[in-house]
């Protein structure tokens, strides 16, 4: 299993993004068309990945290994298994939609806009596919770079301030990680190889440190409550792409983080922390939710709504049962479909009414028939309703909740009344009444590019909900084993 | 007594005899050459130093070679820092060519003392005596001070020169003191021979010590680390942007190696006295710097507090060159080599940085306030991404050089066991991360104030060019110079 095609995916749209940057935003139907190719070439190259991949093995396949800094033992190491193949495919899906969506709204500098996406959804495969420590921490902290641009350059009003706040927020947690990091290379006598991490004997007290060092780092990037106040002002002064990578993508790299670093390098501090890791999910679940309820920005609702889900996933990760994991891993991938779809509807109305303020609505589903009905399909995948790929990753964490204890699984389950209280109540607001003002009487319904995309996202959730087994039977193999190695003590 | 005369050995100084030489030479070049032919005396400059880099070229065979009496040593780590010192002066003379003319600074008197200093450096960094040090210290700083004045109708710039003199000397005085008495504990001037006396213990240790604080006081001086960093933000304030540029790279070189010749060559018996006052002030350094740094309006004075703070960060590799007592030469090579990749890397970065506020700058107005970078993505998209290249490369993210400058000391620090250190240091480079992104949040998110473009010479805009793309890509392949350091280093000790 010798292929580049992990390499590929990785430098594909960051190359094809300094072609794009070199074209200038003047030539604008070039930039677009070009950048369309690079992502659309670049979604394409992750296909053999899921088609050829083997679900029957539990290791890294795709494998590339080279030396990249010797005097460092730092090692260009890729690799993918069952927990990180869907992402990347996932990433490279979501990022030809954002390139589409950025079509005629970015009207200001479109090159860098379009190469800042493209560069982020390489860098994005690299922290999926990275199997050497450094090489994943140079891609996690690169990749605030390109963030930190599109919402500082891109976004709303207050875009300055959520711009520092997600970079400073994120690199405290990853700077952290650093020391972590290195302090494991040390330990293992000189490696950075994170398989060979999976091996390393640690005492008690250190592994806590870097259980809580890794916490640091991967739970603002989730964001787990309390450190997720970054994430609604992210997301409100983003721009459309932007709020769609960030919910669809970024927030996985956090929970990916979990699997790959914390669960199975420190299983003893995990196992010692998962009373406290469960607890502040269940109030990002509940508190969070109820948080969602009180919101009168759409986008602000949507981003707690993401919070709340996000909970969800790392209550599943801490459970330790392969339901909960592969529950969670399905949730973050449906979780990526459904908030990319979510934002997506939230920027078709806010391109035409320059508002996302609930109160601004009303009567949507009388002047935008076509949108409104996507919008309520995506609604209602957002609250979980079964047939739709929110259910499938909520239905297995709560069941393998209730397995771990009755009542975390009951308190988890509120979620499925609370998400259907908060999405369903904003779409009331929105979509159904009396045309509420001039703004919305004046809307056209959107058009085919925009169809494209939703219709697109709604086969995706609709074929995930009804039929989830593709994607879980490739995660099998690499869960159990992950479980194993989560079992076995390294005391 | 002339029997015994030798004539000493040449040719390990050979590069310091054609710069010594050829400033000379300059000085009476310039009585000759018309006001219009003035690029000749830049270019005679520049060849100058291409010259002395191929003489240490091709002399350059990786042995140490004492000579003039055993006061000047030749070694690859002198090779290798003498290198990088050329070309960070040949890089700030094409930089500055057109800043100097637009305000007649351009005179033969700022070449011949540039090369001077030059050669103060190439001397320090040679030295294998308490005399050759001093002696290659003062001409440097001599030259300095005249450089950081040398725009005598502005008063900001003679009140910097005054204010670097004084303090300077001060500082002088201080090694000089410290060296007299480690003179005096050891009773040899000779690095090599006071290694060997400490090594003894025949020395009296409290008269060492003594000595020693005023050494790392003057070295730190040197270097502009905390509590000896005042004069730094005044100077960096106050003298011409190019002399700036000069001041904050090369001479960081020659500060490096004279602390490895004094502490590490000289002093390593004493190494757990010393590497305990480095750690203070490295992390005085990190903290006073980018705390500072956060507060200022004028980019040089940010600047300037950024450099004590890389220069704090710089010495932390420092100290963990022995652990507990016990010299382990493996982890005394990769502590000096991350302190020598660390400088390495922050000389390049300066040298882009301060290169990017004179391509602003034109004549009569200095770009030297933060505002002065509002909208430069609108300006000029390529040059804006080069600042935002040098601003991330300095806050330490990858995959630009600052990020494994960063990661191979605090490497070091770890391995040494200051895990503790390596937390607080990395917590204070979050610090520092907020005003390196204003910079980033100026250029590209606020609309320009100046919105005419950029006017400069093409030499100017492709050496920045590379000296970006070389910050990125020495980011992203960084083995090479990395393992260039730790070789100078290993076949040095």
């Amino acid at each position: 299993m010798n292929s580049h095609l992990l390499s590929i995916a990785i430098w594909v749209p960051i190359v094809g993004a300094l072609f794009v940057l070199a074209l200038g935003s003047e030539r604008r139907d070039l930039v677009r068309w070009l950048s369309a190719v690079v992502a659309f070439v670049s979604f394409l190259v992750t296909i053999p990945l899921f088609m050829r991949f083997d679900s029957s093995m539990a290791g890294m396949q795709f494998v590339e290994h080279a030396s990249w800094i010797p005097r460092f033992n730092i090692e260009y190491f890729l690799g993918i298994d069952g927990i990180s193949m869907w992402f990347i495919v996932l990433n490279s899906f979501i990022t030809v939609l954002v390139v589409l969506a950025g079509w005629d709204v970015i009207k200001e500098k479109q090159a860098q806009y379009m190469a800042a996406f493209l560069i982020m959804s390489g860098l994005m495969n690299g922290i999926f596919s990275a199997l050497d420590g450094i090489l994943f921490y140079v891609f996690f902290e690169a990749s605030l770079i390109p963030m930190y641009l599109i919402i500082g350059v891109w976004g709303g009003p207050n875009r300055v301030y959520a711009a520092f706040k997600f970079f400073l927020y994120t690199l405290l947690g990853s700077l952290l990680m650093l020391v972590a990091l290195i302090w494991l290379f040390i330990e293992s006598g000189g490696s950075f190889n994170i398989l060979e991490w999976h091996q390393l004997r640690i005492d008690m007290a250190p592994q806590i440190l870097i259980f809580i060092a890794f916490l640091l780092s991967f739970a603002v990037k989730v964001p787990m409550w309390p450190v997720h106040t970054w994430l609604p002002d992210a997301h409100v002064e983003a721009p459309t792409g932007g709020s769609v990578v960030l919910a669809a993508i970024a927030l996985k790299l956090g929970a990916y983080g979990f699997l790959r670093f914390s669960l199975p390098i420190v299983p003893d501090a995990s196992h010692a922390m998962a009373p406290f890791i469960i607890t502040l999910s269940l109030i990002a679940v509940i508190y969070i939710g109820f948080v969602a309820l009180a919101q009168e920005d759409m986008k602000k609702l949507v981003a707690y709504s993401s919070i709340s889900h996000m909970g969800f996933v790392t209550l599943g990760f801490f459970i330790f049962n392969p339901l909960g994991v592969e529950g969670a891993l399905v949730q973050m991938v449906s979780h990526g479909f459904v908030s990319a779809a979510m934002f997506l509807c939230i920027g078709v109305m806010y391109d035409r009414v320059h508002s996302r303020q609930i109160a601004d609505y009303g009567g949507v589903v009388n002047t935008m028939p076509t949108f409104a009905a996507f919008f309520l399909f995506f609604s209602m995948a957002n609250a979980g309703l079964p047939a739709t790929s929110g259910f499938v990753g909520e239905f297995m964490v709560v069941l393998g909740a209730v397995k771990y204890n009755f009542w975390v699984g009951a308190a988890a389950a509120t979620t499925l009344i609370l998400g259907a209280a908060y999405t369903l109540w904003m779409y009331k607001r929105v979509a159904f009444g009396e045309v509420a003002n001039r703004h919305v009487a004046e809307l056209e319904d959107i058009n085919a590019r925009e169809y494209l995309i939703l219709a697109i996202l709604a086969i995706a959730v609709l074929v995930m909900g009804v039929y989830p087994f593709p994607f879980t039977e490739v995660m099998h193999a690499s869960v159990d084993n992950l479980l194993k190695h989560v079992a076995m003590s390294k005391l | 007594m002339l029997n015994n005369f030798v004539l000493p050995d040449t040719l390990p100084a050979a590069s310091e005899m054609i710069v010594c030489s050829m400033a000379l030479l300059i000085i009476l070049v310039d009585l000759f050459v018309s006001r219009s032919q003035r690029w000749m005396v830049s270019l005679l400059t520049i060849l100058t130093l291409l010259g002395a880099a191929l003489m240490t070229l091709v002399t350059a065979d990786g042995q140490t070679t004492l000579s003039f009496g055993n006061m000047f040593v030749d070694d690859l780590l002198a090779d290798f820092l003498k290198f990088l010192t050329y070309f960070a002066v040949i890089m700030m003379l094409i930089y500055s060519r057109s800043y100097l003319a637009e305000r007649g600074l351009d005179k033969a008197e700022f070449y011949v003392l540039v090369l001077f200093a030059t050669l103060g450096m190439m001397v320090m960094i040679s030295a294998a005596n308490f005399v050759t040090v001093y002696l290659g210290l003062e001409l440097l700083s001599l030259s300095m001070y005249a450089l950081v004045a040398i725009d005598r109708d502005s008063v900001r710039s003679t009140e910097a020169g005054m204010k670097y003199f004084v303090l300077g000397s001060m500082a002088s005085g201080l090694l000089l003191y410290g060296l007299s008495m480690l003179y005096g504990a050891t009773g040899t001037l000779e690095i090599g021979g006071v290694a060997q006396a400490v090594n003894q213990s025949e020395a009296p240790a409290n008269l060492l010590v003594f000595g020693l604080v005023f050494t790392v006081a003057g070295i730190a001086f040197k270097l502009g680390v905390v509590p000896f960093h005042m004069w730094i933000p005044d100077v960096y304030h106050g003298a011409p942007t190019a002399v700036t540029m000069f001041l904050g790279s090369a001479p960081k070189l020659a500060a490096f190696a004279i602390t490895m010749r004094l502490l590490v060559y000289g002093l390593f018996g004493l190494a757990m006295e010393w590497q305990q006052m480095l750690l203070i002030m490295a992390l005085l350094s990190i903290g006073l710097g980018n705390l500072a740094a956060i507060a200022q309006t004028n980019i040089k004075r940010m600047l300037a507090y950024s450099a004590i703070s890389h220069m704090g960060f710089m010495l932390l590799g420092l100290t963990a060159g022995v652990v507990g007592g016990q010299v382990d030469p493996f982890t005394a090579v990769n502590a000096y080599s991350s302190a020598l990749y660390y400088v390495v890397a922050y000389v390049l970065m300066t040298l882009g940085t301060f290169a990017m506020i004179m391509l602003l700058s034109r004549s009569g107005h200095e770009a030297e306030l933060l505002e002065d970078f509002k909208g430069l993505n609108k300006r000029s998209p390529w040059f804006a991404g080069m600042m935002l290249i040098m601003m991330f490369s300095m806050a330490g993210i990858p995959f630009f050089i600052g990020f494994f400058a960063k990661f191979s000391v605090l490497l070091a620090t770890i391995k040494a066991g200051y895990t503790w250190v390596a937390v607080v240091a990395v917590i204070f480079s979050l610090i520092g991360a907020f005003y390196y992104l204003r910079v980033v949040k100026l250029m590209y998110f606020d609309a320009p104030v100046d919105t005419g473009p950029l006017r400069s010479d093409i030499d100017m805009r492709i050496l920045l060019s590379i000296n970006g793309l070389a910050v990125a890509f020495l980011g992203m392949f960084p083995d090479t110079v990395m393992s260039l350091s730790t070789t100078a280093l290993v076949r040095s000790l």
